[in-house]
């Protein structure tokens, strides 16, 4: 029966097309666009074990990228998602090379990603070519070829396909060379060093795939609300969805972000729906939070049963 | 055109700010030297702090400086039972969860916050706020003259701790080698606790401290957090004297940094000199007291 | 909160069946209910204060129009709030537009802030749902061409020339003490188009500009911005500000013994609160803002309210109040809550708010041309409006009352 699941969740990602709510739909998508996210965040962070807590700069470059594109050269913005995926990858192999030749981990490297997102939320809040401060207003012209929708299916369409990718992304980590040997640096980085596994290049290209992801990931953001700022491109909140949706899921799993994104939203959510009074909704988010920590310590993803042999004991087997 | 006196008092005065930076900074460089954790409630407590010192302010009618002691055995009873009871409980002494642990307790602490005093920005009112000390054409601020002064004192005081009395052995200790001292007979969950409460004590004092010359709002622990980190990063995590020091270069480089590059984009040196510090000398300037 | 009005079991019913994944929107509407209203605020992070103040107006709104007997041309229908909490992220505010309209809104008010304001704006234009502004200064938010959104208040514009008009208009009544002017603001949307149209046109009123400062949000310490202000001796000191950073950079131009006459535009920290709790800095402060008409008789009676409902008396709760007010008389004059009814009567409307300083109304592409700021003063640890002349109840000092 469980083993079915993954195909139960495939038509219920699906029905939401078959309803005429838009607002089903949006909750759907920005379920999914959480699950993309966290995605991004996993294929680095999960499977590699390298904490990020500035993913956001990823996230920012991408809507970034597409809204300059096109408010100040013209170029449509489909082109935005291999530019931006181009772009992110970039930034990925540039902070990566930097953070781990100069033999940055755990918190030290977390905190210069924090400080990475940093840097570039000040740039855009200054730069003329970012608006600073301002923002960027993509001109609303809801058609297709403009990678506008009217209708959120089209929206939802998409941010599945991307999820799907980086959900394939995912699965090819879990079965390639490339993915044991970054679960391997992750376990030990001493033994996989001696096995002979180049440490800061493996570490640097994870980096650089979970950057392409996350930023198109961005893309995605400023077409449909067709509004990015400094804060909304690189702001820290970002960043924590991105780590929480993983992490909550279960980190380096396959399916743990989508989890993870469903779960926090309905808790989300039907808090902010059932509870009016301010503060009062977001205290038992972090609440139920606390609670998921407590009694799930390997995320959702762990509470699967039977259990499937995990990547940690595979590389113990190896 | 930066004329030369204005230099100078920038210096002055970022060598002040920098005196509040690094009274942030100092429960933050313990329970990061001990715990080796991020601490993402720390913002939060600070903000709990300040508006525990505006409760005694406003309500019980104290002056801040006299409420500093009372908010400092708060805090660290807060801090403790945080740790003892949260924190550390639900998370299994895992670093992965301890991260994502403190990360709930400030959503929840932010949003109590709210709900109890709403988002409404307050401040207080001391006969002594515009009080300032003239040194040649400056204008130096008492309140951040004491909370400078109390900075550096606090870091000797807690130097002194770490150094001299049993329990702060057996804090080093932890904080090298947990298992080797549990062996002698040292509870690691215990004194992760007390680092936790003794940091989270520094944040009675810091927002004591801040209140005659800052505001209290629900969010104004973000507007402290990420420099303290830096602070601690550039400090070497876990050293008093590195937290100090940390503190008065940042608040330099950032009062510099806004005199050059303009107060919006001023800001950047701070990541900057933060990022490069973590890429070449992450081990940071002083080495941990432990 | 003291006045609540809302039916949270309407807001509950709309999550249950959202998700169970029903056909929700027919069986809500076929109750026999009111009208619905979607109210969308910040009232958790960073703007959680304002936020809740609009959110606060607009709930009075709906209780004074069901008190007095609902929406008579529709024989006396009720309206009911739908509350949103858009912390401050665009997507939740489209996406609670979504949630309300499918609950079955026949209409928004909405957001403070203009980030959320643009998202939220356009996703009720989707389903042509009209859209009260209640705060939200950019001009972008109605300047866009959407059809269904409306707002009753000034856009920023608007209000930095009513700004400069009273600076030229003060200026000569003191016999030009001003020459020169340091202007100070946030360098985010509002702070940065507000510098910059008064950059652009104080040369054309005799004030030269002599330096242009930008700061992040938040700063910290404004000793440095102080120090250059200082060494430049301008003769006012204009700023654009939130909040915290407002009273951080007059604390310390008192503290540093600033001597020059301080003006705001939308000064974010210029409140009641602020001229009576910290009158040792705000004595004498000009601002130029939103704000009520002290005139109006039923302002005082307002004003009551609000205290006894311990809510702070600031201008977001009359917007959120006459936003939904706006809606209501809609309704009213549409005789029908439907949309393709609302928004022609709502492009012709002529509502007028009798609590706020304004002109006659007049909708175009729909922003009210009569909507207005006011010059404000804070004199006698009081707020005092003194321009323009028509709602004026005392005389300025200026630049300030130098002590």
């Amino acid at each position: 029966m469980l083993r079915y699941w993954p195909i139960l969740a495939v038509v219920a990602a699906l029905l939401p097309f078959a309803s005429s709510s838009q607002f089903l739909v949006n909750l759907a998508m920005l379920t999914a666009f959480s699950a993309l996210l966290g995605q991004g965040w996993n294929i680095a962070c999960g499977f590699g074990g390298l904490t990020s807590f500035g993913h956001a700069v990823f996230f920012g470059i991408g809507a970034y990228a597409v809204a300059i594109m096109q408010t100040r050269f013209g170029i449509n913005p489909w082109l935005g998602l291999p530019a931006a995926a181009i772009l992110g990858a970039a930034a990925g192999a540039v902070l990566g090379a930097a953070a781990f030749r100069a033999g940055l981990r755990g918190s030290y490297f977390a905190l210069v990603t924090l400080a990475f997102a940093e840097v570039f939320r000040i740039l855009a809040n200054s730069l003329d070519i970012t608006k600073g401060g301002l923002g960027i207003l993509i001109p609303l012209h809801p058609s297709l070829p403009n990678f506008q929708f009217a209708d959120r299916r089209g929206a939802y369409a998409l941010v599945l396909v991307l999820l799907a990718v980086a959900m394939g992304i995912a699965a090819w980590l879990r079965r390639s060379r490339f993915g044991a040997r970054l679960v391997a640096v992750r376990e030990n980085e001493d033994a996989a060093a001696a096995l002979g596994i180049p440490l800061v290049r493996t570490k640097t290209q994870a980096l650089a795939l979970s950057g392409a992801v996350t930023a198109t990931a961005g893309v995605l953001y400023a077409q449909m609300f067709l509004y990015v700022d400094p804060n909304i491109a690189f702001g820290a909140e970002r960043s924590v969805e991105m780590l929480l949706v993983a992490m909550i899921g279960g980190a380096g799993t396959v399916w743990g972000p989508v989890l993870g994104a469903i779960v926090l939203h309905l808790i989300q959510d039907t808090a902010r729906m059932l509870i009016d009074t301010p503060g009062f909704a977001p205290m038992l988010y972090g609440a139920i939070l606390l609670a998921i920590i407590a009694f799930l310590p390997n995320g959702i993803a762990g509470l699967r049963l039977p259990r499937r042999r995990s990547a940690r004991e595979e590389v113990r087997r190896a | 055109m930066i004329s030369l006196s204005i230099l100078e008092a920038g210096l002055v005065n970022g060598l002040l700010t920098g005196g509040v930076y690094a009274l942030v900074a100092l429960g933050l460089t313990l329970i990061y030297g001990v715990l080796h954790i991020v601490n993402f409630a720390h913002g939060s407590l600070l903000m709990i702090a300040m508006f525990g010192g505006w409760m005694l302010v406003s309500w019980a009618h104290l002056d801040p400086y006299a409420a500093l002691p009372l908010m400092v055995v708060i805090m660290f009873v807060i801090g403790w039972g945080l740790y003892a009871g949260v924190i550390g409980r639900i998370s299994g002494g895992d670093d992965r969860r301890i991260l994502l642990a403190t990360l709930g307790v400030a959503i929840v602490l932010d949003n109590l916050a709210l709900v109890l005093f709403t988002g409404d920005t307050r401040t207080i009112e001391t006969p002594y706020q515009f009080a300032v000390v003239e040194a040649g054409p400056l204008l130096l601020s008492v309140p951040k003259l004491i909370s400078f002064g109390v900075a550096i004192v606090l870091a000797l005081l807690l130097w002194a701790f770490m150094a001299l009395t049993d329990t702060g052995r057996a804090i080093r200790a932890v904080a090298r080698e947990p298992d080797g001292a549990r062996l002698v007979g040292i509870r690691p969950g215990r004194i992760f606790a007390l680092s936790y409460g003794i940091g989270i004590a520094c944040l009675g004092a810091a927002g004591c401290l801040l209140l005659p010359s800052f505001y209290v709002s629900p969010q104004v622990g973000n507007v402290f957090v990420l420099t303290a980190f830096t602070i601690v990063v550039l400090g070497g995590m876990g050293s008093f004297p590195g937290a100090v020091v940390g503190g008065l270069l940042i608040g330099v480089t950032e009062s510099l940094g806004g005199l050059f590059l303009g107060e919006s984009l001023g800001p950047i040196g701070i990541s900057l000199v933060f990022i490069l510090v973590l890429l070449f000398r992450p081990t940071g300037l002083f080495r941990a007291a432990r | 909160m003291t006045l609540r009005t809302t039916t949270r079991r309407s807001t509950l019913a709309a999550g249950a069946a959202a998700f169970a994944g029903l056909a929700m929107p027919a069986v809500l509407r076929a109750q026999p209910a009111g009208i619905k209203l979607g109210l969308i605020h910040p009232v958790t992070g960073p703007l959680a204060f304002s936020g809740n103040q609009c959110r606060i107006g607009g709930q009075m709104a709906i209780k004074d129009v069901n008190e007095a007997g609902g929406i008579k041309a529709m024989g006396g229908a009720k309206l009911e709030a739908l509350l949103g909490d858009a912390q401050l992220k665009p997507e939740l505010a489209a996406s609670l537009v979504d949630q309300f309209a499918e609950a079955g809104a026949a209409g928004f008010t909405g957001c403070y802030a203009s980030s959320l304001g643009l998202a939220a704006t356009q996703a009720a234009a989707k389903y042509e749902l009209p859209f009260s502004i209640d705060s939200g200064v950019a001009d972008s938010l109605t300047s866009r061409g959407l059809a269904n959104t409306f707002r009753l208040f000034p856009s920023a514009s608007v209000c930095v020339n009513g700004a400069v008009d009273e600076l030229e208009g003060l200026n000569k009544q003191a016999g030009g003490p001003v020459k020169t002017a340091v202007l100070v603001h946030e360098n985010s949307e509002f702070g940065t188009t507000t510098a910059n149209t008064l950059k652009e046109k104080l040369p054309g009123i005799g004030i030269k500009v002599l330096d242009v400062m930008a700061h992040a949000t938040p700063t910290r310490d404004f000793t440095n911005v102080v120090l250059r202000i200082k060494e430049q001796k301008p003769d006012l000191v204009i700023i654009s500000d939130y909040l915290n950073e407002y009273v951080l950079l007059i604390r310390t131009m008192v503290q540093q013994r600033v001597p020059s006459g301080i003006f705001s535009v939308f000064g974010g920290g210029f409140s009641l609160k602020f001229a009576k709790e910290q009158n040792e800095i705000s004595e004498g402060v000009l601002d130029f803002n939103n704000w009520w008409n002290t005139k109006a008789p039923e302002t005082a009676a307002f004003r009551k309210r609000l205290d006894a409902a311990g809510v702070a008396t600031t201008y977001e709760v009359f917007f959120g109040y006459y936003a939904v007010k706006l809606l209501a008389d809609a309704f009213e004059r549409a005789g029908s809550a439907d949309k393709k009814k609302v928004i022609p009567a709502l492009a012709a409307s002529t509502f007028y708010p009798d609590m706020l300083p304004y002109n006659p109304t007049k909708f175009a592409n729909g922003q009210n041309e009569g909507a207005q700021g006011v010059g404000l003063q804070v004199q006698h640890a009081d707020v005092k409006v003194v321009w323009p002349e028509k709602f004026a109840d005392a005389k300025a000092v200026f630049p300030r009352a130098k002590g």
